[in-house]
């Protein structure tokens, strides 16, 4: 099987696995980085969301040879204390219910974050909508985001 | 009723216990009394639910499933408010399968608080005592002297004080005391209170552990092919293709299906989709949403007696306006984020299960069935569950995860995808419904007869229906709250082999829905306003009629032309608490907007209000899913939607401004899990029967406004 070199949250990780392999599987069974969730395996959950060179890409649709020497940040490389201004603003209003889908939130409300500081509810509405949450905390995340941009945080 | 059994058991367990520590268990579901039993505690416990390192750490035990409902924090709270524990110190886990400190696992029908508040208070109060006490031996002074206080017991008169931590050990020693003080409410520090998730943390870097994450030695990772049609089963299968894959280990035949069991999750996906598989379709194999519902409508006629008051015939009769109905209500998949799985590993003489489970001890009582097992040889390991709704109480992954693991001799993770776990079945049942109702001269509804025709779950989970009534299927049908003279309601199960199975709020979801919309098509007959004519008809039930001009008021009811949208209402009582919701709609485009809603929930006593505001929002958006688009539909004998798609949940965009207001007066202690959920699809479609005159007779409401 072929062999990946990735930058995983800074870190310089290797792989040996089939070429098509969705970042996804990799991130989670062979790095054990489990923090990165399935939900669909086709893109439309955005469970899987992590960040490319500061973009979200959804993992579960990514093979693992096309993400060359981009950087890969997952929500455990967000921050190591839980000081992420996002994450502290999900932490201050409570978002998570299952949690299931709050790292794919949490991930895409950082890059909102770092194009937009500020942003104004439709540029939520639009960056959000396709992030999926069975639980409804959809309301909090809202919120939680303008706590977030309030803290200047991204 | 979510993740319950046909019956409600109560545990009392007594065993003798020798030596190692003393356990005080309230072992006892859905009873009021407690009782104590005994048996070997880890160290350092006080009781099944409470245990103090002597760093002062405090671990509660919860033996209740955490899905997103808050109920760790909730019975922690119960727990700490009576301990008088310094509350950035408590930390909880899911406690272990075992009947005899905690009775029958089930995290179901929004029972968590009904049936812990007393229990945990008393847990909690107990161990403090035992602390005061051994504080009080150490110094050799009256327990009377002294008190307890954020992890200290402290003697007032000398000044003297020990932590919990110091004394953690000896307390573990003493009796139990038989019946605790528990704290007056008006001196609450915490409950009641808005306390922060004590799993927030963790559900925000990643750390916390689901099913999915579980990863054990030696594990293999399983997707099993299934049959595409229910009642289906294998004929034959050609592995040689699948076993050519890198990274497949072995195929082999479970009762379900095929299992492919390899290194990870794609290779498994990559080996199951290279199998050859021939199937035989079984009885149901050309079944269709037409074929079962032309089945359900022939039986309507015939169901079994769930109430029945007055003469429904004469009434309708000498009515001035009669109505005849036929409401449909679809199939819906729980769909939780995280696609059900389990990880079991059988050997010889035990079997570990992790897994995010509703039902515990049925795991365990499932593998000691499939293993040959002793239920104690079966260890039930709990994760976080992502997201629950009453799919996971089923425990059929379960049951596939040790079948799995038995045949492969190795331990495994059994994965679903998303489509193999949106075309597992475990519905909400489909739902035929005939209405034929009258209104007087008056407007008054004299007339009511509802035929129910729905698949029960007592069948499907392997119960008995008794008298022909599945009463999970007739929840505030039979005893619709309305003060209507004439009044007759059936019920027939149309036995299909879809398994279909407690989905959050049960046949509340459909019931709530169908009742409350066919009164506004009373309403409108007889020329009542639809708020007014409710309230006439709930003299017997005050509390639903004050919820319900709460919601009202709140909302505006009574200058419906100033708030400048369409208005919809509905109210219920439901796993012991009063909801009542009104929305605020609009049709743009053909596309059904709900702006606002405005929800009163008395639920007796409020442990953390924040919590009953996020189930509101999520029962609300749970049921506004279900209201605008979902359908599992039914083609040659198995489920068609397979993933997001064709199945959509509301999104970010479409979620309404939710306001909660509270009603709590003490007794009785009501559920909040499920509450927000039944009334939302009836106020909506009340609000566009309000705006289009035509009634939604037909779950979901989809595109139909779209030109």
């Amino acid at each position: 099987m072929p062999e990946y070199s990735l930058n995983v949250n800074g870190s310089p990780r290797t792989v040996d696995v089939p070429a098509d392999t969705p970042l996804l599987w990799v991130l989670r069974d062979e790095l054990q980085l489990t923090g990165t969730k399935y939900g669909c395996g086709t893109g439309q959950c955005r469970s899987c969301t992590v960040l490319l060179d500061g973009d979200v890409a959804f993992a579960c649709l990514l093979p693992v040879e096309s993400v060359g020497d981009r950087a890969v940040r997952t929500i455990e490389g967000l921050s190591d204390d839980l000081s992420h201004p996002v994450q502290k603003a999900w932490i201050e209003v409570d978002v998570p219910q299952c949690g299931w889908c709050q790292p794919g939130q949490i991930m895409t409300a950082a890059a909102l974050l770092a194009e937009h500081p500020d942003p104004t509810d439709e540029q939520i509405d639009e960056w959000m909508s396709p992030v999926l949450c069975r639980c409804g905390t959809y309301n909090r995340i809202r919120k939680a985001i303008r706590v977030a941009a309030k803290e200047g945080g991204r | 009723m979510s993740g319950h059994e046909v019956s409600r058991r109560t545990f009392i367990q007594v065993s003798g216990g020798a030596g190692a520590g003393l356990v005080l268990g309230f072992s006892l579901v859905g009873c009021r009394r407690p009782a104590v039993a005994t048996g070997a505690l880890d160290p350092g416990a006080l009781n099944a639910w409470i245990r103090i390192g002597t760093d002062e750490s405090v671990t509660f035990v919860i033996s209740e499933s955490e899905m997103g409902q808050g109920v760790h924090t909730a019975l922690a709270m119960l727990l700490a408010e009576e301990l008088e524990v310094d509350w950035s110190l408590v930390r909880t886990e899911h406690a272990p399968a075992d009947r005899t400190r905690y009775g029958r696992q089930s995290t179901g029908g929004s029972t968590s608080i009904r049936t812990n508040h007393e229990r945990l208070r008393n847990a909690g109060a107990s161990a403090r005592e035992m602390l005061v006490a051994a504080g009080a031996a150490r110094w050799d002074v009256p327990a009377s002297e002294c008190r307890a206080e954020d992890g200290q017991v402290l003697h007032a008169s000398s000044g003297r004080s020990l932590s919990y931590g110091s004394l953690a050990d000896d307390a573990a020693l003493l009796p139990a005391p038989d019946d605790p003080a528990l704290k007056d409410p008006k001196d609450f520090r915490l409950v009641g209170k808005r306390m922060p998730r004590l799993d927030s943390p963790d559900k925000v870097d990643g750390s916390a552990m689901f099913g999915l994450d579980v990863s054990v030695p030696g594990m293999l990772t399983a997707l099993v092919a299934r049959p595409p049609a229910f009642g289906g089963s294998v004929r034959s299968f050609d592995a040689a293709a699948t076993l050519a894959v890198p990274g497949v280990r072995q195929v082999v035949a479970i009762p379900t299906g095929v299992v492919v069991a390899a290194d990870g999750f794609w290779a498994a996906k990559r080996g199951r989709d290279a199998l050859s598989v021939e199937w035989d379709a079984g009885e149901f194999g050309d079944a269709s949403d037409a074929s079962i519902r032309v089945l359900c409508r022939e039986l309507a006629d015939d169901g079994a007696v769930v109430a029945d008051k007055g003469d429904v015939e004469e009434a309708r009769a000498a009515a001035r306006t009669r109505i005849d109905a036929e409401y449909d209500a679809p199939f819906l998949a729980h769909a939780t984020m995280e696609p059900v799985n389990c990880v079991a590993d059988v050997r010889d003489d035990e079997c570990d299960i992790w897994t995010g489970t509703q039902a515990q001890t049925s795991a365990q009582d499932i593998a000691a069935e499939i293993t040959g097992l002793r239920v104690e040889q079966v260890k039930v390991h709990t994760t976080m569950l992502g997201g629950g709704f009453g799919r996971r109480s089923r425990n059929d992954f379960v049951a596939e995860a040790v079948h799995a693991s038995k045949a492969l001799g190795a331990p495994v993770k059994v994965v679903y995808t998303r489509e193999d776990d949106m075309r597992a079945g475990s519905y909400r049942p489909v739902a035929y419904n005939r209405f034929s109702g009258a209104v007087d001269e008056s407007g008054n509804p004299v007339a009511w007869e509802h035929r129910i025709v729905s698949p029960s779950i007592i069948r499907s989970i392997g119960g008995r229906l008794r008298n022909g009534v599945d009463p999970t299927a007739t929840e505030n049908a039979g005893d619709l709250g309305y003060a209507i003279p004439n009044l007759k309601v059936t019920y027939a199960d149309p036995e299909l082999p879809v398994s279909v199975h407690f989905w959050r709020s049960v046949s509340n979801s459909q019931n709530i829905y169908l009742t409350e919309c066919f009164l506004d098509e009373l309403a409108a007959a007889g020329g009542r306003d639809p708020l007014e004519l409710r309230l006439s008809l709930l003299d017997a039930h005050p509390r639903r009629a004050r919820a319900l001009r709460l919601a009202a008021e709140k909302a505006g009811w009574s200058d419906r032309r100033a708030v400048g949208r369409a208005l919809g209402c509905a109210v219920a009582e439901c796993f012991g608490s009063i909801v009542a919701q009104v929305t605020e709609v609009e049709i743009v485009d053909g596309e059904v907007r709900v702006h606002r809603v405005v929800c009163a929930i008395d639920c007796g006593i409020v442990v953390n209000p924040d919590t009953i505001e996020a189930q509101v929002e999520s029962g609300v958006a749970y049921g506004l899913s279900a209201a605008l688009y979902g359908k599992i539909s039914i083609e040659n004998g198995g489920a068609v939607e397979g993933n997001f798609d064709r199945y959509p949940i509301v999104r970010l965009r479409d979620m309404p401004v939710v306001e909660t207001h509270i009603i709590a007066e003490g007794d009785p202690v009501g559920g909040i899990g499920e509450v927000g959920l039944p009334c939302i699809a009836p106020a909506v479609c009340n609000a566009l029967f309000a705006i289009t005159g035509e009634p939604i007779r037909r779950l979901p409401i989809g595109d139909r406004f779209k030109t």
